[in-house]
């Protein structure tokens, strides 16, 4: 049943300080709201159980995507719409590019923020396999002030994360040298557009000749969180994919994901779907290289 | 509780005083009778209610209202000027474009939206602009034709 909006608060701080301000008088009162696409759907239905809200949709302080030698930085209140116009993210992290490409359609892409994406914590979320596979870091904010951490150990379970009821994210900074390295993702969904995807890998691999010089796995579905595959890409260090060789490194690989993928078993597959597709995808992207 | 709300929709500016978290979609066709914005799923997936704020195609079902604050809205009522029909929907009407009625909307502010950002859309760009846009009538080839002759009498 539809909620009854008068039983709502929402108010829209005039800067990032007066938000966190907010946040920091009464943690765990307020909820902020980005694009809204996230709960505005809960509200709808029914199901938004924070009464309090602020509005972080209008703050220019989280919008914003620079440019250095190093890495690409980027608001969390950046939308897909945003990431998709920008020539760097284009030319440096098209995994990027590719997964905000998927996220719902374009009115949706107009609203969603990568910060929303990302702090919704869905397992099944477009965007956090590509950011892991890239070794993003994520930046915190308080009135207390910043933490940053690896976005590697932002989630802690099904949507749960180390964002505490007085923090905001703040932004997410992606390295941006990949040229050198080999990249892939795929998302398997029931529907191109807008369907949220059963299971996704997005992966990168330096080669040396034959060898994987280095390679890096992020998955999302494969556990209750969007996932690093650290053991699997420990298992292919230094492997070889030269055709003699290709074969047993695909064997090692799939192994390897088999024992740390912990998938979930819901409406829009079961697990072991999950796992057997993400061991395919695996393989395919091996087979590329 | 209610809080006094502004915006200008389709050129007009209006003043509401609402509860910040009602639906832009509820705004419009309660509080101000523009009752063409229509509501299929309520929930982001259907573009039946979609509008264009700031120039940017959204759900407004998705939009709280405060959001919307000091924003420039346009809603189907919006698009043709003075009686006259805008191509869009002129070439919606003549190919078999609409059947029910109850996507047109939300379908003539995608094409709006698809137009000006690519006046001569490939097919592809056709199929991304709409894909958050449900039919159950046309089968949605008819759409696509009407988006292609829209593009070619705007910019031929
Ligand atoms: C029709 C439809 C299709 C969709 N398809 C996809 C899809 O294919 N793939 C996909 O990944 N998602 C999809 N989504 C989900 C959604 O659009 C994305 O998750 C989007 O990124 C959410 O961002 P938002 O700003 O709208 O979030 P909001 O709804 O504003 O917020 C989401 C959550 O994040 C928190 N939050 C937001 N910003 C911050 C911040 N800076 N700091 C701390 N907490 C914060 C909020 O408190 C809330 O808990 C879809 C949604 C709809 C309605
Ligand atoms: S009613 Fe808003 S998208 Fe369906
Ligand atoms: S014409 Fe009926 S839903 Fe599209």
């Amino acid at each position: 049943m539809r909620s009854d909006v008068s039983l709502y608060d929402l108010s829209a701080p005039p800067s990032l300080d007066a938000a966190l301000a907010i946040l920091a008088k009464e943690p765990g009162k307020y909820t902020p709201i980005a694009g809204g696409t996230e709960l505005m759907v809960a509200l709808g239905v029914g199901r938004l159980v924070q009464h309090s809200l602020i509005s972080i949709q209008h703050l220019r302080e989280l919008r914003f995507i620079r440019v250095d030698d190093k890495a690409i930085h980027i608001g969390a209140g950046t939308t897909f719409t945003d990431i998709r116009r920008s020539q760097a993210i284009a030319e440096d992290l098209p995994l990027l590019i590719q997964s905000a490409s998927w996220t719902g359609s374009i009115a949706n892409q107009n609203r969603g923020t990568l910060g929303g994406n990302i702090c919704n914590a869905s397992p099944a979320a477009d965007t956090p396999p590509a950011l892991l596979a890239y070794g993003a870091t994520v930046r915190l904010i308080s009135a207390s002030g910043t933490r940053t951490m690896p976005y590697s150990d932002f989630h802690l379970g099904y949507k749960k994360t180390v964002l505490r009821p007085d923090e905001l994210l703040h932004s997410i900074s992606v390295p941006r040298d990949f040229s050198d390295y080999r990249q892939y993702i795929r998302k398997v969904g029931t529907r191109n557009a807008q369907s949220i995807s059963k299971i996704a890998l997005a992966a990168i691999a330096k080669l040396e000749g034959d060898t994987i010089a280095d390679i890096r796995l992020g998955a999302a579905s494969l556990t209750d969180r969007p996932v690093r595959c650290s053991a699997t890409e420990a298992a292919l260090q230094r492997q070889r994919i030269d055709g003699a060789n290709l074969d047993a490194t695909v064997r090692a690989a799939r192994a390897a994901l088999a024992t740390e993928a912990k998938p979930i078993d819901d409406i829009r597959s079961t697990a072991k779907y999950r796992a057997a597709v993400a061991a395919n995808l695996l393989e395919e992207f091996l087979r590329s290289l | 509780m209610n809080t006094p709300i502004q915006f200008t929709v389709n050129g007009n500016r209006q003043s509401v005083d609402v509860p910040p978290m009602k639906r832009l979609l509820d705004v419009l066709r309660e509080d101000l009778h523009l009752t063409g914005t229509k509501e299929g799923c309520g929930e982001g997936e259907c573009g039946a209610c979609a509008v264009l704020l700031n120039g940017e195609l959204v759900n407004s079902c998705l939009v709280p209202a405060l959001q919307a604050h000091g924003s420039r809205l346009c809603t189907i009522e919006g698009v043709s000027t003075e009686g006259q029909l805008h191509p869009i929907q002129q070439c919606f009407l003549e190919r078999g474009g609409a059947q029910c009625g109850i996507c047109t909307p939300g379908m003539i502010l995608a094409t709006h939206h698809l137009l000006d950002k690519y006046p001569n859309p490939t097919l592809e760009q056709i199929q991304e602009g709409l894909a958050g846009n449900l039919c159950r009538c046309t089968g949605y080839m008819r759409i696509f034709e009407s988006v292609q002759q829209a593009a070619n009498t705007i910019s031929p």
